[in-house]
């Protein structure tokens, strides 16, 4: 097994306890149907998919539970009607759970009033949505000033505010067009703009990019992972597509019929899939840039190694010069010691799509 | 293939049912029609049995007016005050003091008011706009209709404000609560659109008395419906990701009302605002009779006297209105809908509205100048045309030339087609009707559907209006029958040719826009007064929606099922009867549905031509201001109009959901 205790930071497969948790569901239910609420409580918080069917309910959001810890990207996954949209607005309580508790920073988000959720939706949460929804009727500008407005910020105050995001999602110049006049990419960034225009410290984004087109897509991705790196959200990405997944999360929660069905880094999933249809999800998935060094290496049998590797360091980073080199790396921590080594076998195997016991961890 | 054979034979077996119900039902009638020296009751509804309902509401209404005096006297107060700002502002002068003392403050000159409504066109569609309205203006000046004019557009300017505020206010409140929405709001609404505009006069009259502001209530109560209509509807068609925008943006239940719900179904309410105008001219022009005075009015006179030479001139003046304040409305709603082009905010007033600041600047300036020039303050006779002598000619020499083709053609239609509907329709047992009626209303929508048409239908005849009613039917039905006949191929051809469709969307489109008075006069200058006249009006004005139905319905086939049909192998024609024709058929059936209801409304306003159906009746019980007789009559009609509305709707309902 891999060595814990050396310390890589902002890495996956790190151990992330340490950092505190941001927002959590326990025992999360959303039910439609007459009475749903009493049939949940009556069974404590336990019920079964086909309980909820013979009891003509609806079940959308079904037991879940799930911790999310500051600064990451968690993403929750699935197809539609999984009940990824309905989960992830629980946790902004823009839908009533029927059952369980969402924690914000420890405090149930669902027993406090309306004037505190609408403070803590002003100042602590943002969100991005799928297909913008920017105002029609307000240019740039006021569409990112606008939530800063709602709270009762003068004009020069967030108009100062705005101008900064903007900024920063590369919009400048645009400040005065209308939202028909621009792109859906454009758009989407005035969508993110107006979301961090008050700095949330919970960013929640609802597929914010399965309106766009694939290379349009690609973009905004490496653009979010550019804004990340500055700003440090605690993040919850709804997404459809495990491809977008992958290359954007720390976490992955993979959700089927309302069920959270596993939560994992994407190493994780592709190493050790839950069910078949999460191996289903990772089977076209390029294992060389998920799958990390640490999960490949055995111990030092004294054979003469061609290089240095560190262990959360992906395939696909050093699989060229290991074929090359012909002979295996060795896998060192951040103090410069051995703790394995990855032989070219194992990664032409990996890259081949051969499967033989033992070779990953 | 055989998916489809199968369905069709577990359908067939219900409707063969229904055609044994239909024909047992009809012959069931035919008897009841053949024994009526037996069952004279069950053919004309006895006369002992009347319920006296009229006299009822007559009591109801004096009761009010005789206890509530005090309320609708200060009401009038109260509305006379902007009322009459508007009207000596547009038209009559301001009179300030009295006898020798009197200060008289001029009325906007003409030549200002031309000026500012072409400022207001170029702002809201540039030039050809600004021209288009500026244009209707000046016509209005130079054919001599101006005071007339501006007192009706002094009216439509308080009224609209009022209809406006109201419908947004009622519209929320409707969307905010569904149960309000559902028992009160729709019913109320249906209502108030089917209910004809004379039988708003009559309480108004009663109530208000003869004056500017009961025309002005009656027009306020007949516009509102489709701004509560527009902003429900608009209200809950905002995405609802915009909606959890606002709520995480933390907006409270008032910020996201008015400042992300309200503002995101602005295109929605700027097409309520461009409906509730033309629906506030219409009735402005009808409200003539009770005193609102203005173009109406000079109509209203002329075609008393049969002067059609000055029914038309004014006639055309309320077209030439009609047409400048439509597509005003509609430029700027249009203009609001997509957004402000960006201009630097500026400080001073008339940087940031320079057309305003123009207009207002050119109003002062003209007006004063009217004080030195009376060329400006009143539009000078030297200049002004008149083209009733012309149409008189043309009427003439076409009655003199004509009289034998037309007259032959009339007489024709009458003893051919008219009066053998007619005697059919009075003829048709009552119960007889209210029964064939509700068992198409149990086919259709249910239970509840076939309560509501026999019961209204029962109305009619218990309170004595039986032979009238049919006879409104008779009417409304002939023409609607005449206008789908007519509407529905010339939808069809504008649905396959783009050519056609440019040339008839611009004539329907004015059709539409015309308050339907304008219609009656030229057809009363050639066939004069009676059932043909008001048949060809009621088909000029309903065929409008028959069109336009059909032409969308057609248009909007999806491409791919049509292109799936060629391939198939059909023929056009088979491509057009199957695939077509089904598809676009409740769309059809809404026009259908759309051009009864406009006839309905029409028939009634051909009283004035000379009916003898319910229209007459409202008519005579407005001019002897009877006012159970009147609103009797008034929701008679409206019942009609809600059978027949509810019937279709029910109707369509189902093939639609036949179509998924």
């Amino acid at each position: 097994m891999a060595d814990t205790t050396e310390q890589v930071p902002q890495a996956a497969g790190t151990p992330k306890d340490a950092r505190p948790i941001k927002l959590a569901c326990r025992n999360v239910w959303k039910l439609f149907g007459a009475n749903a609420a009493n049939f949940i409580r009556q069974r404590d918080g336990k019920a079964s998919m086909a309980d909820v069917a013979a009891a003509g309910l609806v079940g959308a959001v079904r037991a879940v539970d799930l911790e999310i810890r500051q600064g990451e990207i968690f993403i929750i996954m699935g197809l539609s009607g999984s009940g990824k949209s309905t989960l992830v607005r629980c946790m902004s309580r823009l839908v009533e759970p029927t059952h369980g508790k969402v924690e914000f920073e420890g405090k149930d988000l669902l027993k406090i009033s309306d004037a505190a959720l609408i403070e803590l939706r002003r100042h602590r949460m943002g969100m991005v949505f799928q297909n913008f929804a920017l105002l029609p009727h307000l240019n740039v500008l006021e569409n990112i000033a606008f939530p800063l407005g709602i709270q009762g910020q003068d004009r020069p105050t967030r108009e100062k505010r705005a101008r900064e995001v903007i900024e920063l999602v590369g919009l400048r110049g645009r400040e005065h067009f209308y939202p028909r006049e621009l792109s859906g990419g454009q758009q989407q960034r005035v969508g993110i703009a107006r979301s961090l225009a008050t700095k949330p410290e919970i960013w929640f984004l609802d597929e914010p990019f399965s309106a766009l087109d694939p290379l349009i897509r690609r973009e905004m991705q490496d653009e979010l992972m550019r804004l990340q790196t500055m700003l440090h959200k605690t993040i919850v990405f709804i997404t459809h597509d495990f491809d977008e997944a992958i290359r954007l999360a720390d976490r992955i929660a993979i959700m089927k019929d309302g069920e959270v069905i596993q939560i994992g880094t994407p190493e994780e999933l592709v190493v050790n899939p839950a069910t078949d249809y999460v191996a289903e999800f990772t089977r076209d998935v390029d294992r060389a840039k998920v799958i990390s060094a640490r999960s490949l290496m055995r111990a030092c049998d004294g054979t003469e190694h061609g290089g240095v590797v560190a262990p959360d360091a992906k395939i696909s980073t050093f699989s060229a010069s290991i074929v090359s080199a012909g002979k295996p790396f060795a896998v060192v921590n951040g103090s410069g010691k051995p703790i394995g080594e990855v032989t070219p076998q194992a990664v032409i195997d990996l890259l081949a799509g051969i499967e033989r016991p033992g070779a990953s961890a | 293939m055989t998916v489809t054979a199968s369905t069709s034979e577990a359908r067939s077996r219900p409707v063969q049912i229904w055609l044994v119900v239909w024909a047992c039902a009809l012959a069931a009638v035919l008897s009841v029609f053949l024994l009526q020296d037996r069952l004279p009751w069950a053919v004309n509804y006895p006369a002992g049995a009347i319920v006296p309902v009229a006299d009822w509401v007559s009591a109801l209404m004096n009761l009010i007016k005789s206890n509530f005096s005090w309320l609708t006297r200060s009401i009038t107060a109260a509305l006379g005050v902007p009322l009459d700002f508007a009207l000596n502002l547009l038209a009559k002068n301001f009179k300030i003091g009295r006898g020798a003392d009197m200060i008289i403050l001029p009325r906007l000159s003409w030549v200002g008011v031309c000026i500012a409504a072409f400022l207001a066109g170029r702002a809201a569609g540039g030039w050809k706009l600004g021209a288009l309205v500026g244009g209707c203006f000046l016509y209005i000046a130079l054919f001599g209709q101006w005071t007339s004019a501006m007192l009706t557009l002094g009216l439509i300017s308080i009224a609209v404000p009022f209809c406006i505020v109201t419908g947004l206010f009622v519209g929320i409140w409707a969307w905010r609560k569904p149960w309000a929405e559902r028992l009160l709001i729709s019913p109320a609404l249906d209502l108030m659109q089917t209910i004809p505009t004379f039988a708003y006069l009559i309480p108004m009259l009663l109530l208000f008395g003869n004056s500017p502001v009961s025309a002005m209530i009656a027009t306020a109560i007949f516009a509102t419906p489709p701004m509560v209509r527009a902003t429900m509807l608009g209200l809950s068609r905002v995405p609802s990701e915009i909606d959890d925008f606002s709520e995480m943006a933390g907006c409270t239940a008032r910020q996201k009302l008015w400042r992300v719900l309200l503002p995101s179904a602005r295109p929605a309410l700027m097409v309520g605002v461009n409906q509730v105008i033309m629906l506030a001219l219409n009735m402005v022009i009808i409200a003539s009779m009770i005193g609102a005075g203005g173009l109406g009015y000079d109509v209203l006179l002329a075609l008393r006297a049969l002067k059609v030479g000055e029914a038309m001139e004014a006639g055309l003046a309320i077209v030439a209105l009609a047409i400048a304040l439509d597509r005003l409305s509609q430029a700027i709603a249009r203009n609001h809908a997509q957004g402000h082009v960006y201009q630097e905010v500026s400080p001073s007033f008339w940087r940031r509205y320079p057309n305003l600041t123009l207009a207002i600047a050119i109003l002062a300036a003209t007006t004063l100048l009217g004080l030195l020039v009376p060329a400006f303050a009143a539009v000078p006779k030297a200049i002004t045309f008149t083209t009733a002598p012309m149409w008189k000619t043309a009427v003439s020499w076409i009655t003199i030339n004509f009289f034998d083709t037309i007259e032959a053609f009339r007489v024709a239609l009458i003893l051919n087609v008219l009066n053998p509907v007619r005697a059919f329709c009075e003829g048709f047992p009552w119960l007889g009707a209210v029964f064939l009626l509700g068992l198409a209303g149990y086919q259709l929508g249910g239970l509840r559907l076939a309560a509501l048409v026999a019961a209204l239908t029962v109305f009619c005849a218990v309170t004595g209006l039986w032979e009238k009613t049919m006879a409104t039917v008779y009417l409304c039905g002939i023409s609607a029958f005449i206008a789908c006949l007519v509407g529905i191929p010339i939808g069809l051809m504008a649905s396959r040719s783009d050519r056609v469709e440019k040339i008839v969307t611009p004539i329907i489109d004015t059709l539409q826009v015309l308050p339907s008075f304008c219609f009656i006069i030229p057809v009363v200058m050639l066939f004069r007064v009676g059932d043909v006249t008001a048949m060809i009006a009621t088909v000029a004005f309903a065929v409008v929606p028959a069109i336009r139905y059909t032409n969308h319905g057609l248009r909007q086939v999806p491409p791919a099922l049509i292109e799936a049909a060629k391939v198939s192998g059909c023929t056009k024609r088979q491509t057009f009867l199957r695939v077509q024709l089904p598809l676009a058929l409740p769309e059809i059936m809404l026009g259908v549905n759309q051009t009864i209801l406009m006839a309905l409304a029409m028939i009634i306003i051909c009283a004035m031509v000379g009916t003898r159906d319910l229209g007459q009746e409202v008519f005579i019980a407005l001019s002897k201001a009877d006012s159970g007789r009147g609103i009797v009559a008034g929701l008679a009609i409206a019942f009609i109009g809600i059978v027949a509305d509810r019937l279709f709707n029910a109707w369509t309902a189902k093939a639609r959901a036949r179509l998924g």
